[in-house]
């Protein structure tokens, strides 16, 4: 029972983490259609950026973290405006190709930056330790992750639902013609949806490393990945779909480990992307509005 | 308030407007009538910027807007009720009022303008959180006209507002276009219904595959020989 439990907690821990970066496929995905392969790497960047801070700015981790989340909004927006913007009235799959041109860009341009070479993230000292009971281990780190999780999925759910630039966003997403009609800067509207996808990205970077200890170039492709069947799975363009879909996927993926095997977790996790996309590739939250004409 | 000066549009290669030439006078209702694939929508997207002309100016309030970006023309004071309605079927009534308000920078009177809209349209008051893309066709058509007029335009483009309406609603429609020019608002109207167009409209252009090819009052075009044999049946 201790055990099923320890595995609950770490299924919750890494899925709070899937769940921040399915948000970034989510909602741009939301408003231009495209799968942004290299959110991965923003996964990447902010674990870089929170270590840089940390080791040589000396920054606090709260601080750090800051640091982190508004160097990725700002690559966010850059990488929207070089990489997309051009090819917005192209095919998708030009824009798909590009994504995974950004990825591999980022991926060699830190590890000819940084080295190969995993960099280790230093312990920080006031999330050492945890609640112990019995044999079950709630470490600091945990706890933090879900709570900044959770609040920062609670304060994007209230930007996007209840603030002007939300509303904007959802505008664009539905109808970018009708949304200019209305005096909407479109543009400007999707870089501010790649900066706040970016931000919540660095943000679960920074707690990956936080809990993993490793930082390398290559970090990002794997929870990446995680991520986007996460939000496969919970409905694309779903806000509420990517959290559900990150923290299903990290719970089957701490049980599949906990119960069946470790080597077997990451085919299962993708062979639910399989089953998602044969029976319902709606996700669990997409219904076919019905909509008149 | 509006001139447009022999302007030409092109879809690619397609040369779908080809020096079109217009004007609406302050508190005037201007109609534009003509077949299917004339041209009509293609210049109400041209004068609200979604779209460039090649050649030729627009001006609005005296100012030159070829080159001025759709969301900005908005803000000058112009709103334009797209062709199918065009509301945010995913958020709700009142969203898509208040995306009606994007624009705008007085705050002050906003809540007097949603009761205004509202008193305009009781069907929208009480179905104010009703997502947009659940209610009927009329009701879609009233929503998108009032979306429009929470921005408190100058001039308003209405492309087809009667299209796929019952009997019932088409005269509901053209009496609120009557009623918002009545309040102020500058009118440019295109319509497949000619007829009830002309009714309310003080001038009026034909075109024909790109071109206008009359112009002049619109209730004597009601008695023109050509226009009654093209377009009124
Ligand atoms: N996006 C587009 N790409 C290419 N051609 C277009 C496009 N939009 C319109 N056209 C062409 O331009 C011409 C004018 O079209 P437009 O939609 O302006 O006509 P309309 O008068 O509004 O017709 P309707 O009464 O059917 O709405 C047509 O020949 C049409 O095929
Ligand atoms: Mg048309």
């Amino acid at each position: 029972m201790s055990g099923f439990i320890q595995q609950l907690i770490n299924g919750i821990h890494v899925g709070s983490i899937y769940a921040l970066i399915a948000l970034g496929y989510t909602m741009v995905y939301g408003i231009v259609k495209l799968i942004n392969f290299a959110h991965g790497d923003i996964l990447m960047m902010g674990a870089y950026f929170g270590l840089f801070s940390i080791t040589v700015l000396h920054l606090p981790f709260g601080l750090a973290i800051v640091v982190a989340m508004a160097a990725c909004a700002l690559v966010g927006m850059l990488i929207d405006v070089i990489a997309y913007k051009p090819l917005r009235n192209a095919p998708r799959i030009s824009a798909l190709i590009t994504a995974l041109g950004v990825s591999l860009f980022l991926e060699n341009f830190f590890r000819v930056i940084f080295g190969a070479e995993p960099k280790k993230m230093p312990n920080i000292p006031s999330l050492e330790g945890g609640f112990v009971l019995g044999t079950i281990k709630l470490s600091y780190v945990t706890v933090l992750t879900v709570i900044l999780s959770i609040v920062f999925m609670v304060a994007l759910q209230f930007v996007v639902k209840k603030t002007k630039v939300g509303k904007a966003m959802r505008a664009v997403s539905e109808d970018k013609e009708a949304a200019r009609l209305m005096g909407v800067n479109v543009n400007k509207t999707i870089s501010i949806t790649f900066a706040l996808g970016s931000a919540l990205g660095a943000l679960g970077g920074v707690l990956y490393s936080v809990a993993y200890y490793q930082v390398e170039p290559y970090m990002g492709i794997m929870p990446g990945l995680k991520a986007f069947v996460a939000a496969v799975l919970g409905g694309i363009g779903i806000i509420p779909g990517a959290m559900l879909g990150g923290f299903v996927m990290g719970l089957i993926e701490s049980l599949s480990k906990g119960y069946i095997s470790s080597s077997w977790s990451n085919a299962i996790v993708f062979g639910i992307l399989i089953l998602v996309l044969l029976f319902k590739p709606s996700g669990i939250l997409g219904k076919n509005v019905r909509e008149k004409v | 308030m509006l001139k447009v000066d022999n302007i030409e549009v092109y879809y690619g290669a397609i040369h779908a407007i080809k020096g079109v030439s217009f004007e609406v006078k302050k508190g005037q209702i201007v109609s534009l009538i003509g077949a299917n694939g004339a041209g009509k929508t293609t210049i109400m997207h041209t004068v609200s910027g979604l779209i460039k002309p090649q050649t030729g100016t627009i001006s609005f309030s005296g100012t030159d807007i070829s080159n001025v970006r759709a969301h900005t023309i908005v803000e000058m004071g112009m709103a334009h009720v797209p062709e199918g309605r065009r509301v945010f079927s995913k958020m709700t009534v009142k969203e898509n009022l208040e995306m009606g308000a994007y624009s705008r920078k007085d705050k002050a009177d906003l809540e007097a303008d949603y009761e205004m809209v509202y008193t305009r349209f009781p069907r929208l008051k009480e179905r104010r959180k009703q997502l947009a893309g659940t209610m009927s066709g009329g009701e879609q058509q009233m929503l998108a006209i009032a979306r429009a007029l929470m921005s408190k335009p100058k001039l308003m483009l209405l492309d087809e507002p009667s299209m796929g309406l019952a009997p019932i609603l088409v005269d509901e429609v053209f009496s609120i276009i009557k009623d918002i020019n009545k309040s102020g608002t500058t009118i440019l109207l295109v319509e497949q219904n000619a007829h009830k167009a002309l009714n309310i409209a003080d001038q009026a252009y034909v075109l024909e595959t790109g071109n206008v090819v009359l112009s002049g009052e619109a209730k004597k075009m009601l008695d023109n020989e050509q226009v009654k044999k093209a377009y009124l049946g």
